[in-house]
């Protein structure tokens, strides 16, 4: 298996890319989640620069890999990625949560490159491991990638699916949680801790790796060598911090929810563009 | 029912090899024909219904038909949320059955009493609901779902109607059969319990009072039509459901009757009102507890008419 990695440059100039994105539209359109969105703007960057056979030209070529982001509330980080990939265009971006925009906070398929509607938690690792099986049944070699947040790894459904996808062998499906430590308003040490939360998805019989969710290299390199092991599904936490690329949305969980605005917006992009 | 579904099912499993059957570790002894013949089209996902819910739309968005299997609330209520947003949101080809409607599992108690799911399912946008009343429905209704797009849900029953079909008789989905002739009164059921409304329709008649007996198999989309003729040819309606009046049959007739602007002489919800079914019993006690019986429906009926019940004769005393 051959991955075509353009790296890491590339990358992260579209990070900062859709990171600029999405503050202008949830600016704009007066929509939250900038610090779920933030902090996985590197993992999209890394997916959609080089990791994901997916084809703007082709965007519902069944041979393509599929993308289901679970945590659908970072839903403008992906309308982002995919417009700079040139699945629809960027002017559209702005239209984000307005009347009449088909840009919806959450992600809303019927869009070129969206596979599935999010926004309810833990529904998307079923979903991805349902295509993931089917592509095993006929032998398909394209795979499946979910990205999901800690905080919907409270939905006991999100580990119904991890059950069925190890006891099925679901090679093809790689699980990336944006382990940001801060769910929707406050931090997972308080609401209900995850820990060791490496060793329950190895519990779970998924083969798994941690790594730095803002490192380029180590998230390229990682997803470069897919399946972690043969028969095993992939999980890979990706240690990211809330708000990242912007020093007073870091780690803090008003920005789940808080607009970008008037000077904040202003300071945001400053930092976002290195101008600041 | 549920062995003319599975029957039907695995008949024509073969000719549709994008055909999965997914069960929520449930029918045990019935399943195993299904699966020895044919066991890439078959997958226990375990007691995990959210996530065979969500399978079920991954799997359809890539080109399968899918049937999700289990009983009672269970693919339904308690994954109702994957349902709506990834099943019926995305119009995925998936078929939810329910084994055991109404309450087609007497004794086991409450937990298995489905008795919401019509008024539930009917509400989310793009599904079909199917209930019928006898093992032809069944397995008809079976065989269209096999076929047809998009995201449906079939209500199941232990007990089942007589067959009265017709020679010739086509399964026509969305039309409502009428499976007794009358012009005095329209009893019209769903499921199984049609076979009670049959049975009222016997003893009114010695009585001299005609019902014309609807089999409504598909709750949505409701015929309009031909509930709108026995409202303005019979002399009222009254629907008959193991299932809660609200939001159920009776409520979809009420609706769709009021907004088509006809109006029958009288109108009658008999079914589960505001109450769960807590006493224990088999399917037929409980529905002589909750008033839902043969007898029960003559009363009712008898009661609308204005005729004197004491003159009445009950289904008991035949």
């Amino acid at each position: 298996m051959t991955v075509a990695v353009q790296m890491p440059n590339g990358t992260h100039a579209l990070a900062r890319r859709i990171r600029t994105h999405a503050l202008r539209m949830t600016s704009i359109g007066g929509g939250s989640h900038i610090g779920a969105i933030f902090s996985c703007a590197d993992i999209l960057a890394v997916l959609y620069g080089g990791i994901l056979r997916v084809d703007p030209a082709a965007p519902d070529d069944p041979a393509r890999d599929r993308f289901v982001l679970s945590k659908g509330h970072a839903g403008a980080g992906l309308y982002a990625v995919l417009a700079e990939r040139g699945f629809f265009p960027i002017e559209k971006l702005l239209t984000h949560y307005q009347d009449g925009s088909d840009l919806c906070g959450h992600v809303s398929h019927g869009l070129p490159g969206v596979d599935v509607s999010t926004g309810a938690l833990g529904h998307g690792l079923s979903i991805a491991a349902g295509m993931a099986y089917a592509a095993k049944l006929r032998s398909a070699p394209h795979r499946v990638f979910c990205l999901l947040s800690d905080g919907e790894c409270d939905e006991g459904s999100t580990w119904e699916a991890a059950l069925f996808a190890a006891h099925h062998g679901l090679s093809n499906l790689t699980a990336i949680v944006d382990y940001n430590r801060l769910q929707g308003i406050a931090p997972v040490s308080q609401v209900l801790e995850l820990e060791p939360f490496t060793d329950k998805w190895e519990a779970f019989e998924w083969a798994v790796r941690e790594l730095d969710g803002h490192d380029h290299g180590a998230l390229c390199t990682a997803l470069s060598g897919l399946p972690f092991v043969p028969s095993k599904p992939s999980c890979l936490i990706a240690k990211t911090v809330k708000g990242k690329g912007v020093s007073f949305m870091e780690n803090a969980v008003l920005w789940h929810y808080r607009i970008p605005r008037g000077a904040e917006f202003d300071a945001a992009l400053a930092e976002l563009e290195g101008t600041a | 029912m549920r062995d003319a579904f599975i029957h039907t099912l695995t008949n024509l499993a073969p000719h549709h090899p994008e055909l999965l059957l997914l069960t929520g570790d449930l029918g045990f002894g019935v399943l195993n024909d299904f699966t020895a013949r044919f066991p890439r089209q078959f997958l226990n996902v375990g007691v995990a219904e959210q996530n065979m819910s969500g399978l079920a739309a991954g799997l359809a968005l890539e080109g399968h038909t899918v049937f999700t299997y289990s009983i009672g609330n269970f693919p339904t209520l308690r994954c109702l949320e994957q349902i709506r947003n990834d099943i019926c949101y995305h119009r995925a080809n998936v078929k939810i059955v329910c084994v055991g409607g109404g309450m087609s599992y007497g004794p086991v108690g409450m937990s298995h009493h489905a008795t919401e799911d019509l008024a539930i399912l009917r509400s989310l946008p793009s599904m079909l609901v199917l209930s019928p009343c006898d093992l032809w429905e069944a397995a008809e209704a079976t065989r269209y779902l096999v076929s047809h797009r998009g995201p449906a849900y079939i209500r199941l029953d232990k007990s089942a109607a007589p067959i009265r079909t017709q020679p010739g008789e086509k399964f026509e989905p969305g039309a409502i059969r009428t499976v007794r002739e009358g012009s005095d009164v329209t009893l019209a059921a769903t499921g199984g319990i049609l076979a009670e409304a049959l049975l009222a329709a016997d003893v009114l008649a010695e009585q001299g009072v005609f019902c014309r007996v609807l089999s409504v198999h598909t709750i949505k989309p409701l015929d309009v039509e031909t509930l709108a003729a026995a409202a303005s040819e019979t002399g009222g309606i009254v629907s008959v459901e193991e299932h809660a009046v609200n939001g159920g049959l009776g409520g979809a007739i009420a609706e769709t009757l009021m907004e088509a602007g006809v109006f029958p002489g009288f109108f009658v919800r008999m079914g589960l009102r505001d109450t769960f079914s807590s006493v224990v019993g088999t399917q037929q006690y409980l529905r002589k507890v909750y008033a839902l019986d043969a007898d029960a429906i003559v009363r009712t009926v008898l009661t609308r008419l204005g005729v004197d019940e004491n003159r009445s004769l009950t289904v008991a005393a035949q």
